[in-house]
């Protein structure tokens, strides 16, 4: 194969030349550097949730129909919320604990806007199940809250964790009450 | 030699979206439905061409024109057509391209207001396993005014089409569908119309349309005071379908500019670059 | 330039055990190429960007689309209107097929101008003609994606070819549709190879480049490189040139994708497939229409059915360009020095526009005299007009070397033979 020619060498001008085509050469890289960055940042972009999906990511629920000491599930970004509609021994119960002995301290108070409504998501801060304790029939453990049936966690009336092997106290979503029938969750 | 082929690539260039745009703008429009084509169509008359402010590299929506748009279609074309692809809250402001000037809150009093068909949002099932109706909501989807397009053609005779890409899906785009809405007329002496009841318009491809002229003049009363002729309400329905069809187009267009300089700076710089790269090959 | 080893002791420990530097090296830096390539020579590095574009956008479009017939349509809505830059990414992938095949074309036919074809290169050609192949299985495949009416019975009619097979037709094409039908199963399977195929062109690109690179490029004149003065480094002169020509090339992109986005395709395609409604014309994109002419105007032949006869001409007419370095009898390469084939090359340029105008037509009357001919002349040109020019023609003389041909000292007649290439 033949070799490589050698450009012409360039004479006594070269440093002008030079530093005029290296200032080129950068100003080249530079803007084609700055157009791939340009070209990437739409599709990073695209993938974060569309608009369909922001759409749903607030929900407004109607209170009305949870009688009290009823407890209603609605389906909020993909995952179950607990809506409890606490009776007065439920609220006492949750406020009688001694905030100091939980694995997570956390006061009622801090957990709940309107005392009557404990809104928590439903999912295990162990490892991600639904517990149970929405409907009647179901097993609430021995603090009257929630019983995950995955590993044993047993929630009380505030949806802390009192029993088992979760970390955390069920997560409490941002919601604001709309007006005296609804909230507006997320 | 070589100037006649970069002459030719140049023109070739050139001449190729020009004669794809001509094409798309001229050619016949696609027959619609199950309808028969008239065997007496002989050469469709050209579409007369409009302007409208979304036209060209910097067009827009005429975002009051766009809005009288969608009422005409809440208050007389839902009766028969479905926009399967809107939801409600592509009219607010976290719709694609930011909507066509409604707030939050109108799009939630919007979506709670059926459309001149009077269908509610099907829901379900719940607890007890029914189904259930409720009024819309802004995740919505546009109700439809049949449940499926079996029903449409028993009721109508004809399948209405979904006007969600109307203006896409149509040779000659808004131009087309502007002048149907004004084309209708009486058959012309000779013309032998066919079975059922179809009416006679100058460019839906055959002449003969299922659909009976939807607009007269104050056919809605429109919330801004515009004067409802025919006309007005042929453009405005033309203007809000066009904007159905890709809300996205005006970021698009913005998008292009900045593109095209950066690009137009860019592509100048590396010629430059190599220019002097290449001083001394030469 | 010398190729000096890196001093960078990373570069020098990774080198050390996976020679990525120092073939970059060897290939970019290193690698000479003739001094005198022409704007032509930068259609292959476009086609390869745009390749990359064409990955990249799909794999991003891929995150969100649906390959269900009842989702399909609907998804890529979806992605033009919710997604963010969905538009764009749809509308870089839309147009960026139909500039591959721009570019592809081009690169071709200057292959078939400076006879970048004949020896020692016919197989970097024949890779060349299987890219292209695999190219229109992606395309058309992709097109039915979408799932519009265009895309169904595109589908429906290319499929439906394959029943012209005797015998095994109908079973072959059953098996293709995993139906009886184009229909869900056809989609799916459809989306699978979109995906796959790409990936299988890379490949094959890559094998077209070492074949390349075991000659180098062929240049404008048609003769090899005598020696060191008539290369120049691949890096940085044709770096350089190759990135101001992409500059040059996504300007008139970036004004299809943002101006005219739907300029080149078929508004059907924006009314969901009816697989009881057949479109007035069924149209394939504009890149098939040549093929999809040729196809339209076989007549029955002897004991041949014209649908068979349609099909056998369009795989023809593909398969011919594997043998054109065969079928090419002169010794000169490039158009520049064979003063009749010069001319006759811009026949075929001619024939196939004209091809792809009949193709975008019905077969009715005018249209099918043009094509038929059309399709005559494709093979002719190729199976007679090839060989006989070849021996016949008496070419001019070629210069001593690119660097006589390209230098103003070179030898008094032939500089002025050959055109300066580059201006100062």
């Amino acid at each position: 194969m033949a070799e490589t020619a050698q450009p012409r060498p360039m004479d006594a001008h070269i440093d002008d030349a030079a530093s005029r085509r290296d200032f080129l050469l950068i100003a080249a890289s530079t803007l084609t550097g700055i157009g791939a960055a340009i070209t990437v940042w739409p599709l990073i972009d695209s993938m974060e949730p569309a608009k369909d999906t922001l759409a749903l990511s607030s929900i407004e629920v109607d209170l009305a129909p949870v009688q009290l000491g009823q407890r209603l599930t609605v389906k909020w970004r993909g995952s179950p919320v607990f809506i409890d509609h606490r009776t007065p021994e439920e609220i006492k119960a949750a406020e009688s604990v001694d905030v100091a002995s939980l694995r997570d301290p956390q006061p009622d108070s801090a957990r709940v806007k309107k005392a009557e409504w404990l809104i928590v998501r439903g999912v295990c801060t162990h490892l991600g199940c639904v517990p149970l304790g929405q409907k009647s029939t179901d097993p609430r453990g021995d603090y009257g809250g929630w019983f995950c049936p995955c590993h044993g966690s047993q929630y009380d009336t505030s949806g802390r964790i009192r029993l088992g092997p979760a970390p955390k106290n069920l997560e409490v979503p941002a919601y604001e009450f709309v007006s005296d029938g609804k909230v507006k969750i997320g | 030699m070589r100037r006649l082929s970069y002459a030719l690539l140049g023109a070739a260039l050139v001449a190729l979206p020009v004669a794809a745009q001509q094409q798309q703008q001229q050619k016949q429009p696609a027959p619609e439905a199950a309808q028969q084509s008239s065997p007496q169509a002989e050469a469709e008359p050209s579409l007369p061409k409009q302007s409208w402010s979304f036209d060209g590299p910097f067009g827009t929506y005429d975002r009051a024109s766009v809005q009288r748009g969608f009422q005409l279609y809440s208050e007389v074309c839902s009766q028969c057509h479905s926009m399967n692809l809107l939801h409600y809250r592509d009219l607010g402001p976290n719709g694609p391209g930011g909507g066509i000037g409604y707030s939050e809150d109108e799009v939630k009093a919007i979506a709670a207001t059926p459309f001149i068909n009077g269908k509610q949002v099907t829901d379900g099932p719940n607890d007890q396993g029914e189904m259930f109706q409720r009024p819309g909501r802004p995740y919505d989807k546009f109700i439809s005014p049949f449940d499926n397009p079996e029903q449409a053609a028993a009721t109508y005779g004809a399948v209405p089409p979904d006007l969600s890409l109307i203006i896409k899906a149509r040779a000659g785009g808004a131009d087309y569908v502007y002048d149907l809405l004004v084309g209708y007329k009486d058959p012309p002496p000779g013309f032998k119309m066919g079975p059922g009841n179809m009416n006679y318009d100058e460019y839906f491809p055959g002449h003969q349309i299922a659909m009976p002229p939807p607009l007269t003049d104050d056919r809605v009363q429109y919330q801004d005071g515009t004067k409802a002729t025919t006309d007005q309400e042929a453009r405005d329905i033309t203007s809000f379908l066009a904007w159905a069809s890709e809300p996205t187009m005006e970021v698009r267009k913005r998008t292009g500019v900045k593109v095209l300089i950066f690009l137009l700076f860019m592509t100048g710089v590396l010629y430059a670059a190599k220019r002097k790269i290449w001083l001394d090959v030469h | 330039m010398a190729a000096p080893r890196s001093q960078n002791k990373i570069v020098r420990w990774i080198d050390h055990r996976l020679p990525v530097f120092t073939f970059m090296e060897h290939e970019l830096n290193d690698y000479p190429t003739p001094r005198n390539l022409s704007y032509w020579w930068n259609f292959g590095s476009l086609a390869g960007i745009v390749l990359m574009i064409m990955i990249v956008t799909g794999i991003f479009l891929a995150m969100q689309y649906t390959p269900h017939v009842d989702y399909a349509f609907d998804s890529v809505e979806r992605i033009m209107r919710d997604v963010n830059y969905g538009w764009l990414m749809r509308y870089l992938h839309m147009n960026g097929a139909s500039f591959f095949f721009i570019l592809v074309y081009i690169h071709l036919f200057r292959g078939l101008f400076y006879g970048s074809y004949k020896t020692p290169r016919e197989l970097l050609w024949m890779l060349g003609v299987v890219i292209l192949l695999l190219m229109m299985a992606t395309a058309f495949m992709g097109y039915v994606l979408p799932w519009g009416q265009m895309s169904f019975w595109g589908a429906t009619v290319i499929t439906s070819l394959f029943s012209a097979i005797p015998v095994v037709g109908d079973p072959i094409v059953h098996w293709l549709w995993g139906g009886f039908a184009v229909d869900n199963p056809t989609l799916n399977r459809f989306y699978s190879l979109h995906y796959l195929l790409p990936f299988i062109i890379v490949a094959v690109v890559g094998l077209h480049l070492i074949a390349l690179h075991q000659h180098g490029s062929g240049n404008p004149l048609g003769i090899d490189s005598k020696g060191p003065q008539d290369s120049i480094p691949f890096h940085p002169y044709y770096t350089v040139k190759d990135m101001f020509g992409l500059g040059v090339f996504l300007i008139i992109y970036a004004a299809f994708v943002f101006y005219m986005p739907n300029a080149l395709g078929d508004p059907q395609n924006y009314i969901q497939a009816n697989p009881l409604q057949t479109p007035a014309e069924i149209v394939p994109e504009w890149y098939f229409l040549p093929f999809y002419a040729m196809l339209r105007s076989v007549p029955d032949i002897l004991f041949v059915p014209a649908k068979l006869a349609g099909v056998i001409a369009m795989f023809a007419s593909i398969f011919v360009l594997f043998f054109l370095p065969w079928l090419d009898t002169s010794r000169v390469r490039s158009a520049h020095f064979r003063p009749v084939y010069k001319w006759v090359f811009w026949l075929l340029v001619i024939d196939c526009i004209v091809l792809g105008w009949v193709g975008a037509h019905r077969p009715e009357g005018f249209y099918v005299v043009v094509g038929r001919l059309g399709t005559l002349y494709y093979f002719f040109h190729f199976l007679i007009l090839f060989p006989l020019i070849g021996w016949f023609e008496r070419p001019l003389p070629l210069p001593t070397s690119i660097a006589a041909a390209v230098t103003p000292k070179g030898g008094g007649r032939l500089a002025g033979a050959a055109r300066p290439m580059e201006k100062p």
